[in-house]
């Protein structure tokens, strides 16, 4: 997404400013992080009870001793089922910021290295997927494809394609005139081989930062999606499916969205949290 | 910026010219424009006639109808989707231009009705959300930028969360608190102000989390400027200073986020509309899309392309009239 971009640069300046600033935030952001991967990996570690066994005599338990996230309408316990949702939500968001960023790349470097005209086309091609906002992109897609986790992850990534591959344009674009790069091409330096060796790992350092916040965004827009009914299928322990499911009982029983949303927003505000201290260390070391 | 460029007439034009600079930009864009929803429409012409499932059984009341194959065939020539795709697509594009987006498959209404019912209360919406978001990072940024440190870090803790928060929950939430609990405001519908406050909330709440974290930036740097410097030796109230000289500088980078903010607000529309059951384009959007109703589907991404590129050309000229000095560089 293009705030991404404007992100980035004005960020640098926070970097400069307040170069010790967050500490604390980034130990609970990594450290929440680090858990999240573990319960994705492993979830039987944190959750012990089934996150799809249904008990109807315990529905609709508030939060306590018992169930720590209280249960659902079907009495499955809540905890259990956030953490072993965390495995789909991150995939998901992980596979959707790979795609887009293939996108961006493939887009990029036709971009910002093929002559003035396909740049111009390029720039074509980004200002109309611009237009698309990207739900209304993502449940065009859907429409077409269907729902699923698959159509999922496609429709999420194509959304937040343009902005990336706005992005990638502007570094090659920088990178592509610097020294070492001319000192590539004097040394008779196969093409490809700069692209890959020079070329890409330059343009992409900064990006690394944005690719982590972009990981959270992913995991909202995709629970956005699979919040209309338009991502896994609902018994599925899946966080936008189980805030869709909680809607209904919004009224008394509102540990059912609270819940999953809450890990929803944690995930992202700990990908921030980090991916701004990754752009202090590079910067740090690039200064 | 510099002082050199400020004496110089050949690089601060009269204000007709400035004018006419603004004008024959803002021709340029619109004619791109112009281009780029031609692009829109026929992507989503094609895309939307990939989609699994016939239009004409779509039109009939989807597969449950159980139409005759009589019904079928009227309806496939009164459609029109008896002739080659390429010359639908013509006609279809023919009666674009004329301002026809023909009938809704799902509602049996001309497209362009349903538009002009539903652009209304989105446009409402979306409009109050970016007021309302603008006016929450005036009060956080401007008032907290470069005073204590901790007052500072706590205003900038609360934009980081506030840009880390979903619409969809926060909606959830904003619904169960004040419409179920608190009973303060109506859980649904679009009749009258008290029904827009808690959507517009929602949406407004991360749009100025991300808005407001671009201005800080810039005011703190604002504000180290030597013409503030300036200014308080002139002996103007820290308020004044604030408002009336640095707050021009620290909003650009806020302007040009606005563009995305559209884009943004209309996915947000999307799903707020449907959580407080609005009457509204991104709910009718949703239900279209479900309904496999073609022509709905293409007016509403229309529209919306429209508005967004719209909103941009004026976004690029409201960064000209906020910063003369970009036009210096460009001419």
């Amino acid at each position: 997404m293009s705030e991404l971009t404007l992100d980035a640069s004005q960020l640098n300046v926070r970097a400069q400013r307040k170069p010790r600033s967050l500490r604390l935030g980034v130990w609970l952001a990594g450290t929440f992080l680090l858990l999240l991967i573990v319960a994705a990996l492993a979830p039987q570690l944190f959750a012990h009870s089934d996150p799809l066994a249904i008990v109807p005599r315990d529905a609709f338990h508030a939060p306590g001793w018992g169930h720590w996230f209280g249960t659902d309408q079907s009495g499955r316990d809540i905890f259990s089922r956030v953490i072993y949702g965390t495995r789909q939500s991150l995939l998901i968001g992980l596979a959707a910021t790979a795609l887009a960023m293939g996108i961006a790349i493939v887009l990029g470097l036709t971009g910002g290295l093929g002559g003035r005209r396909t740049d111009r086309g390029v720039g074509w091609v980004l200002e109309i997927l611009f237009a698309f906002p990207s739900l209304v992109l993502a449940l065009l897609f859907v429409a077409i494809f269907g729902s699923g986790i698959g159509p999922l992850i496609i429709a999420t990534g194509l959304g937040s394609a343009p902005g990336y591959a706005r992005m990638v344009r502007g570094q090659v674009l920088a990178v592509r005139n610097s020294g070492y790069i001319e000192a590539a091409r004097a040394l008779g330096h196969p093409p490809l081989r700069i692209i890959g060796r020079q070329l890409l790992p330059n343009a992409m350092r900064p990006l690394i930062v944005t690719l982590t916040m972009g990981v959270g965004q992913a995991i909202v827009w995709a629970s956005a999606l699979s919040f209309l009914g338009l991502g896994a299928p609902p018994p599925a322990p899946e966080w936008g499916t189980m805030l869709s499911m909680g809607r209904d009982f919004v009224a008394n029983a509102w540990w059912l969205t609270f819940f999953p949303g809450l890990f929803i927003v944690l995930t992202t505000l700990s990908t921030t949290v980090v991916g701004r201290y990754l752009q202090q260390r590079l910067e740090g070391r690039l200064s | 910026m510099s002082s050199a460029t400020l004496g110089n007439p050949l690089l601060n034009p009269p204000r007709h010219q400035r004018l006419k600079h603004l004008a024959r930009r803002a021709s340029l864009r619109l004619a791109g424009g112009i281009l780029v929803l031609w692009a829109v429409a026929t992507l989503t012409f094609f895309a939307l006639r990939l989609m699994p499932g016939d239009p004409v059984l779509a039109i009939l009341g989807g597969p449950s109808g159980n139409p005759t194959a009589e019904t079928i065939a009227e309806a496939t020539r009164e459609y029109g989707l008896d002739k080659p795709l390429a010359v639908q697509y013509g006609l279809y594009l023919v009666r674009l231009v004329q301002g026809d987006l023909g009938v809704s498959y799902s509602q049996h209404l001309p497209v362009t009705r349903v538009l002009a019912e539903q652009s209304g209360p989105t446009l409402e919406l979306t409009i109050t959300a970016l007021l309302l978001a603008w006016l929450m990072v005036l009060a956080l940024t401007v008032l907290t930028a470069g005073r204590r440190r901790w007052l500072g870090r706590l205003a900038s803790l609360a934009e980081t969360v506030a840009a880390a928060l979903p619409h969809f929950w926060l909606g959830i939430l904003l619904l169960a608190v004040f419409a179920f609990g608190l009973r303060l405001f109506p859980p649904a519908g679009s009749d009258g102000w008290r029904t827009l406050v808690l959507p517009s909330v929602a949406l407004a709440i991360p749009l100025a989390g991300f808005i407001a974290q671009v201005t800080r930036e810039s005011l703190e740097l604002t504000l180290e400027q030597p013409f503030v410097l300036t200014a308080r030796t002139r002996g103007l109230s820290d308020f004044a200073v604030r408002f009336r000289h640095a707050l021009r500088h620290a909003v650009l980078p806020g302007i040009s986020l606005s563009g995305w903010a559209i884009g943004s607000l209309i996915s947000g529309a999307v799903v707020i509309e449907v959580i407080f059951s609005r009457k509204g384009l991104g709910r009718q959007l949703y239900q279209a899309v479900q309904a496999q109703d073609l022509p709905l589907t293409i007016g509403i991404s229309l529209v919306v392309a429209a508005v967004y590129v719209l909103a941009n050309i004026l976004i690029d000229l409201l960064y000209l009239w906020v910063d003369p000095r970009q036009q210096e560089a460009q001419a």
